[in-house]
């Protein structure tokens, strides 16, 4: 395995004060790295359902999984990348679109499947989502100076198939 | 049902968990819980003189008995005053509850009097812990607490209570059982890897077993030192184990590690099947991991998963409790009228016996000086092996480790992972609480004891007679070796330009004082003190100043790069083993 192959961790846990900062607070003790970092409750209001992406070698991982699995408030975990899964990102784009820029950014949008939430004269609001590499693709894709705001979600999983992470 | 009151609903809820001791100290947070401690006797208070003692006591308690000690503290100064001794049961693994008050709900996060962020600031040294906002989900709150603190794992859970919570009421309900579906700790070891580390086990040539304070702490002794005699293997203990195989059977081939015994860290180089039962390769331990055990199969037993394979990658993981996992090990073996290569072993025990015969703890006697090994020869005859000895953190207590043999579990009480000076004294006392019919002595230095002198005062008032083995050098002499070795006698800051008359301070606590200063007055000393089994005695021996411990394994080293006493030169050690504590 590479030495710093990316994980994408989606853990299950009790929707409790605190409980965020553990995790949050692991990564920090432990001098792991964390690239983003999502977190909302479920369907049942007991539970959230927080995913993050790392980095690290095999032992690494090995060691942040058994971590993850030790916090008292964790109820369940998977490591997406271990498994067939989706994954996801949100991404809000601000624009710059006025004159020739106008038409262009519209098709650029509509080649990533993106949908223009908010128009002025001067620019457009875009909302993509995707894996990670497509939005970065699509951030590449725009002229750069044309680039006024970039919000994105971080990203979030599910495996595929019949296998479902439930308490 | 009387609807009553958070501070009464504490009080029953630690009645009901059988606590016996509760060390603390009051303040305003907490004055509801202390007006529900007056006029009951069920639950003893211990009032300590320092909240990092009140943590410690607690501590030793448990480490003596097993069961949970539990702590008491106010808000703000309170907590941070305990967080040392809650940091220290946290490394060992001491299952420990902790009740801190906490400002007012409506208060928290105003920057309130006395408020701290007890919960975050604990956060990275406890197992779990809780802030209760509503009294109804108290007493469940103070059972998963329990329950968390003891099983698995054990560790320290505090649980903050806002001084509105102990005011508030609502009817009693004591839960018989918690249940949490986020935690469910893994005792019974998976029997098919049971069966293939029977089979790597047997198989071995040059096997080693090496236990550690898991073993201790999941009562497993008697599981241990029936496998290990099944087997006929050589068994060595890190300094939290000491005690679970005992020290004085000819299988027992000393402590390991950095300051261990020159045959077990030959025989740990050389093994090629090595069996860690409740250990978690500490980096005292290993060395440089590189150099660990570089031909050993690994088999490694242990409830927490994370300690496995975190330092040093095993082969055969055992996730499971220590006595359930040796019994089915000794089931197999039996059942199916297993042997191992008795050949082979006898071989290795050969080889360990030359190892052995270097006599690695020899050290230079003298007639004028005393020589602080000497003292603890002396103290492990006077008690007959069998008291209970706590320690504080440095030479001393490496000698301790070294020169007191150990024969059964929790009679070695010490500050392994934090390596936290002060705990000796306030660990004596809980020790001494939970088995007031037996001996108990600290061993400690004149740098630790003056870390929670202040203690002398609470032994007095709840009448703890122990003995105080001070190995006074007049320096931070564990410091003072590595400034020795590594830094070319460049002492600084270890000497001590002065120090206290520690018989005069003795006495001014209301205890004994005694200053021995001579060798022939050692074995004297000590038995005149013991002698006095109502009384704390506080000796305070004048000890060799230039005395360092051996077998030393520097920084960076290997397990068989040992420094054998003045036999060696004192090279530097590896310029990468100078980054490492
Ligand atoms: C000055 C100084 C010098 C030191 N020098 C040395 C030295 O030379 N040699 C040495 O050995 N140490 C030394 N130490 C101590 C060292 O720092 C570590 O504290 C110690 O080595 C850890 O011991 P352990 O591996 O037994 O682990 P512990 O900290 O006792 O951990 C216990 C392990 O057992 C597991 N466990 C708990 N319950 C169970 C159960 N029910 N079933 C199965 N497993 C369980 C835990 O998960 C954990 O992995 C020194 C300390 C100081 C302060
Ligand atoms: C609270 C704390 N501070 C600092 C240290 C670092 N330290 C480790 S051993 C030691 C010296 C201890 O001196 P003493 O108690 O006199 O014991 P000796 O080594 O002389 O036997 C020090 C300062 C520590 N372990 N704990
Ligand atoms: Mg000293």
């Amino acid at each position: 395995m590479n030495n710093n192959d990316r994980h994408l961790i989606s853990i299950l846990m009790e929707n409790e004060a605190g409980a965020l900062s553990r995790v949050a607070n692991l990564f920090s003790a432990r001098g792991y790295n964390i690239e983003s970092l999502t977190v909302a409750p479920t369907d049942d209001p007991t539970l959230s359902r927080l995913t993050l992406a790392t980095s690290g070698n095999e032992q690494i991982i090995e060691q942040i999984v058994k971590q993850l699995n030790k916090l008292i408030d964790v109820v369940k975990l998977i490591d997406l990348s271990e498994t067939e899964a989706i994954e996801r990102e949100l991404m809000l784009v601000k624009t710059k679109a006025s004159g020739e820029q106008r038409a262009e950014m519209m098709r650029l949008a509509e080649i990533f499947g993106g949908r223009i939430l908010d128009v002025t004269e001067a620019t457009y609001t875009i909302e993509l989502t995707g894996s990670g590499n497509k939005l970065d693709n699509f951030l590449r894709a725009v002229e750069k100076d044309a680039i006024l705001e970039v919000v994105r979600s971080g990203a979030t999983g599910i495996a595929r198939g019949q296998k479902a992470l439930r308490a | 049902m009387e609807p009553i009151t958070g501070a009464e609903i504490l009080v029953r809820c630690l009645k009901e968990e059988g606590v016996e001791y509760l060390f603390g100290y009051p303040g305003g947070a907490v004055l509801h819980i202390y007006d529900a401690l007056y006029n009951q006797d069920d639950v003893k208070h211990v009032l300590v003189r320092h909240e990092q003692a009140a943590a410690h006591a607690a501590d030793g308690y448990s480490r003596a008995c097993g069961k949970p000690g539990v702590v008491l503290v106010t808000s703000g100064p309170g907590v941070t005053n305990a967080v040392t001794g809650i940091a220290n049961a946290y490394m060992d693994s001491i299952p420990m509850v902790i009740i801190s008050g906490q400002v007012p709900t409506a208060l928290i996060g105003n920057d309130a009097f006395q408020e701290v962020d007890s919960v975050g600031i604990t956060r990275p040294c406890v197992k779990h812990n809780f802030l209760v906002k509503d009294v109804n989900k108290l007493a469940e709150t103070i059972k998963k607490a329990f329950y968390i603190a003891t099983t698995g794992r054990p560790g320290p859970v505090l649980v903050d209570l806002p001084k509105d919570v102990t005011i508030a009421k609502t009817e009693y309900h004591y839960p018989k059982k918690v249940k949490l579906r986020s935690y469910n700790p893994t005792v019974k070891g998976h029997a098919g890897q049971i069966r293939k580390a029977v089979d790597m086990i047997l198989s071995a040539k040059r096997p080693m077993i090496y236990t550690g304070g898991g073993v201790i702490l999941s009562e497993g002794s008697t599981e241990l030192v029936e496998l290990t005699q099944l087997l006929g293997y050589p068994i060595t203990n890190t300094l939290m184990g000491l005690g679970a195989y005992p020290a004085t059977d000819k299988q027992f081939i000393g402590m390991l590690g950095m300051h261990g015994t020159y045959e077990a860290n030959m025989a740990m180089h050389h093994c090629d099947v090595l069996i860690a039962i409740g250990a978690r390769f500490d980096d005292r331990v290993t060395g440089k991991i590189d150099k660990f055990c570089p031909t050993a199969r690994i088999v490694h037993v242990d409830i927490d998963p994370s300690s496995i394979s975190k330092n040093v990658k095993v082969d055969i993981p055992i996730v499971g409790s220590v006595p359930n996992v040796l019994r089915a090990m000794i089931n197999v073996i039996r059942d199916e009228k297993l042997r191992s290569d008795t050949e082979a072993l006898a071989r290795w025990w050969r080889q360990i016996e030359e190892w052995r015969a270097m006599k690695s703890l020899s050290y230079r006697p003298s007639d004028e000086v005393i020589k602080p090994q000497y003292v603890i020869e002396k103290l492990y005859r006077v008690t007959e092996g069998k008291a209970i000895i706590t320690s504080d953190v440095g030479q001393h207590q490496m000698w301790a480790a070294q020169y007191y043999h150990f024969d059964r579990p929790r009679q070695w009480i010490n500050s392994g992972g934090l390596g936290t000076m002060g705990f000796g004294l306030p660990a004596a006392m809980g020790a001494k609480l939970a088995f007031p019919d037996q001996d108990v002595a600290c061993v400690t230095g004149d740098g630790s004891i003056q870390m929670m002198l202040q203690e002398l005062a609470t032994m007095k008032q709840y009448h703890t007679p122990v003995k105080i083995v001070n190995l006074n050098n007049g320096y931070l002499g564990m410091v003072r070796q590595w400034q020795e070795f590594f830094y070319q006698k460049r002492y600084c800051m270890t000497y001590f330009e002065a120090l206290p008359d520690f018989v005069m301070l003795a006495e001014a606590y209301g205890h004994v004082g005694m200053r021995i200063e001579k060798p022939g007055d050692v074995e004297g000393a000590l038995r005149e003190a013991f002698a006095m089994k109502d009384r704390t005695v506080f000796l305070d021996f004048l000890t060799d100043q230039t005395e360092n411990v051996f077998p030393m394994i520097p920084s960076g080293g290997g397990q068989n790069e040992m420094l054998l006493a003045e036999r060696d030169e004192m090279v530097s050690t590896h310029d990468e083993g100078m980054v490492l504590l």
